[in-house]
């Protein structure tokens, strides 16, 4: 397969109806509505269905209806749109079917703003609906990556039968990359026991929430996601065997943190990068093998420091943690290595 | 003439005695057995009364998020088109939180069928005021009776569904056996029309809620006769083969 | 010939039967299922087999056989 350059949004989009997903409801909001809108034509074209529902609401109670009867389905959006989606994540996760959601994150509570922005990091990775659930959550950081993780996306949702979100952010989505697509292929919505398709002769399904049948449902639902938690850590580690001070940083944020370990090695100093790739699970055991860190920095575009908590909680508070937040300006390489400086130098406070 | 209860009911509902929604599960089920449809029928369950169905009703279903459950008809209708898909729904669910998404089926002229059942008031959260309580009608969050100078006017969804292109729009009641066999023929037009692709089908039934009413069943039903009736008109408000010709 | 069933642990009293039934073949006696309603009983000499005692019930508790013979 050649490459291509796609914007992020455009790859996302061609990645979904190759990973044989047939169903996409989802209204309109930037900067998630070039995957809608790609879709709007594609969708049609492989014999699939395309809604523009009249609210998020209404688009993921489509996708749960679609997900019951064992389709791949997804829908996607942005800050106040992603609110509304969360009563319907709740419902698909609470009756175990799978689905992709896609977050294309801008910045700000409230409408916000449409600029890039991490502050869903608390609502996608720590649950924004009600209840004892967790999504999956994966984040690209480049538009290749993102392409790749709607497909492995659908085939986790189905193998632990779990939501699973893509929490990509305004400029990954943005931005054109050359990428290589994923192949295409099909899915069958009969091979599952579970999915809705008429009782025939056998006995009625029921989609709903699993706790009314499931017995010992507390262990059950607890041991479910900790299995997850136990095999489905991602992440990529960038100069980290010696590194004595290590970013962590996901997404577009990532990229700069990249760079800036370089100017921070030009100059001597033993920085590394851990680069989450699954938020949830946390990659906490890239943090148990480090052997030399003194110190982490959570890098991201949150005035709160949202990621930092998982920081100090994966490293177990043995090293400090200090954080480079906020999102009304971009941060460059050279913020981050100003920050790395106050550190070394004590001028910087810990977060945790 | 014989009779025998359909297959889908296949152990007693969990119903309070008198309530509609028994006599409503059967008429749904009876209808679909004898188009030999059963079997490949697919239920959205509103949350309310509704939900206790599923367990009793032995046809796919399920779950929908409170209001939601015409969307999540929508999304199965559209990857499965050659199923029957059907909504079950009360007035709180389809009307008040709904809203939207049962206006939305019907607007894109979804090819699903809603059955929404009228009781006039939110049954499962104890009796509550629904966008369908009448006027001076005493529930437990108009305890002095609705005052439609804070709150409109009762609404009738059909009159509002009437205009739009749909396949098949009907309200029935189950007040007497002439009532009862009137529904279900509605109900099995709607099916058809489904069947046929014609598009969207809704139908209104009338029912007792006897225990937040706190009525007898049989005074229930002469108050849906005498009161509730002449408020939401009984009939067929939108053909088959009126629309889309 | 037709003969009218009644299953009477489904019944939850709420009367819609005897008030509907054309030959006033229904009546309570007073006897209480598993459930605890005082259930429905039929008077075979008055019915007809008219089945709207089936139609008019919310609980299923009707059914109409062929009589054995
Ligand atoms: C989002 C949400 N809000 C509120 C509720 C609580 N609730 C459950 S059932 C119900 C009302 C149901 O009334 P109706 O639709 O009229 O059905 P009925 O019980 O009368 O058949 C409400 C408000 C809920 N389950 N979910
Ligand atoms: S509360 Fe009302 S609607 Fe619900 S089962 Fe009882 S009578 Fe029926
Ligand atoms: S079948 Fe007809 S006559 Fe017989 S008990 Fe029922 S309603 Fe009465
Ligand atoms: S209508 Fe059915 S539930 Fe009601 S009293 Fe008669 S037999 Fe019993």
């Amino acid at each position: 397969m050649e490459k291509q350059l796609m914007k992020g949004n455009e790859a996302i989009a061609e990645a979904v109806v190759r990973a044989g997903c047939k169903f996409f409801a989802g209204y309109p909001i930037t900067p998630q509505s070039e995957i809608l809108e790609y879709l709007s034509w594609r969708l049609p074209e492989v014999g699939g269905n395309f809604v523009q529902s009249e609210s998020e609401l209404a688009g993921i109670s489509m996708v749960y209806g679609a997900a019951a009867a064992g389709f791949r389905a997804m829908t996607s959006s942005s800050g106040p749109g992603y609110s509304l989606l969360q009563e319907g994540i709740s419902y698909i996760a609470s009756a175990e079917l799978p689905c992709l959601i896609i977050n294309v994150m801008r910045y700000g509570s409230g409408l916000g703003d449409i600029f890039v922005g991490q502050s869903d990091y608390w609502q996608a990775v720590k649950n924004g609906g009600h209840g004892d659930y967790r999504s999956i959550v994966y984040a690209p950081a480049s538009v290749k990556e993102a392409s790749d993780l709607v497909v492995f996306g659908f085939d986790k949702a189905e193998e632990y039968r779990n939501p699973v979100t893509l929490l990509s952010d305004a400029s990954i989505s943005q931005m054109m990359e050359p990428v290589e697509l994923p192949e295409m292929q099909e899915h069958n919505p009969d091979k599952f026991e579970w999915s809705l398709k008429g009782k025939g002769e056998g006995k009625a399904r029921s989609i709903t929430s699993v706790m009314y049948f499931q017995e010992d449902y507390d262990n059950y639902i607890a041991a479910k996601y900790k299995n997850i938690e136990k095999n489905e850590q991602l992440w990529e580690e960038i100069e980290t065997e010696d590194a004595e001070i290590i970013l962590v940083s996901y997404g577009i944020t990532s990229r700069i943190c990249n760079e800036a370990v370089e100017l921070a090695r030009e100059e001597g100093i033993k920085v590394g990068l851990l680069r989450p790739i699954s938020l949830y699970p946390y990659p906490v055991r890239a943090f148990q093998k480090q052997k030399n860190v003194k110190a982490y920095i959570s890098v991201e575009m949150t005035a709160l420091a949202q990621m930092a908590e998982d920081v100090a909680l994966a490293c177990k508070m043995k090293q400090p943690v200090y954080s480079l937040a906020g999102g009304m300006e971009i941060f460059e390489a050279s913020d981050v290595c100003n920050k790395i400086k106050e550190v070394i130098d004590g001028k910087a406070k810990e977060v945790f | 003439m014989l009779k025998k209860k359909p297959a889908a009911c296949f152990v007693d509902n969990k119903y309070c005695p008198g309530c509609g929604h028994g006599i409503i599960n059967r008429l749904v089920a009876e209808v679909l057995e004898e188009m030999g449809i059963y079997e490949e029928s697919i239920g959205a369950i509103a949350v309310g009364c509704a939900s206790l169905m599923p367990e009793t009703f032995a046809v796919d279903c399920i779950q929908a998020q409170h209001g939601r459950a015409a969307a999540v008809a929508a999304g199965i209708k559209r990857c499965r088109p050659d199923k029957t898909v059907f909504t079950y729904q009360g007035d709180g669910d389809a009307l008040a939180i709904g809203f939207s998404e049962t206006m939305y089926s019907a607007i894109r002229n979804e090819n699903i069928t809603v059955i929404f059942v009228n009781n006039s008031n939110f049954g499962m959260t104890g009796g509550q005021m629904a966008p369908t309580t009448l006027e001076n009608q005493k529930t437990t969050t108009t305890p002095r009776g609705r005052n439609i100078a804070e709150t409109g006017d009762p609404l009738n969804v059909i009159n509002m569904m009437k205009d739009l292109n749909t396949a098949y729009i009907a309200r029935g009641s189950l007040t007497n056996n002439a009532n009862i066999m009137k529904t279900k023929k509605y109900i099995r037009n709607a099916f058809e029309a489904q069947q046929n692709s014609e598009g969207f089908s809704f139908i209104e039934i009338l029912s007792p809620c006897t225990t937040n009413w706190k009525m007898d069943p049989i005074k229930a039903m002469e108050h849906i006769e005498k009161n509730v009736t002449p408020v939401y008109e009984l009939g067929v408000f939108v053909e088959r083969g009126e629309k889309n010709a | 010939m037709e003969k009218l069933i009644i299953h009477k642990e489904s019944c939850k009293s709420c009367r819609y039967c005897i008030e509907n039934c054309p030959k006033g073949a229904l009546y309570i006696k007073g006897d209480i299922n598993e459930k605890g309603y005082p259930y429905v009983s039929v008077d075979h000499e008055k019915c007809t087999t008219c089945g709207i005692c089936y139609n008019v019930c919310p609980d299923y508790v009707f059914e109409i056989q062929e009589r054995e013979v």
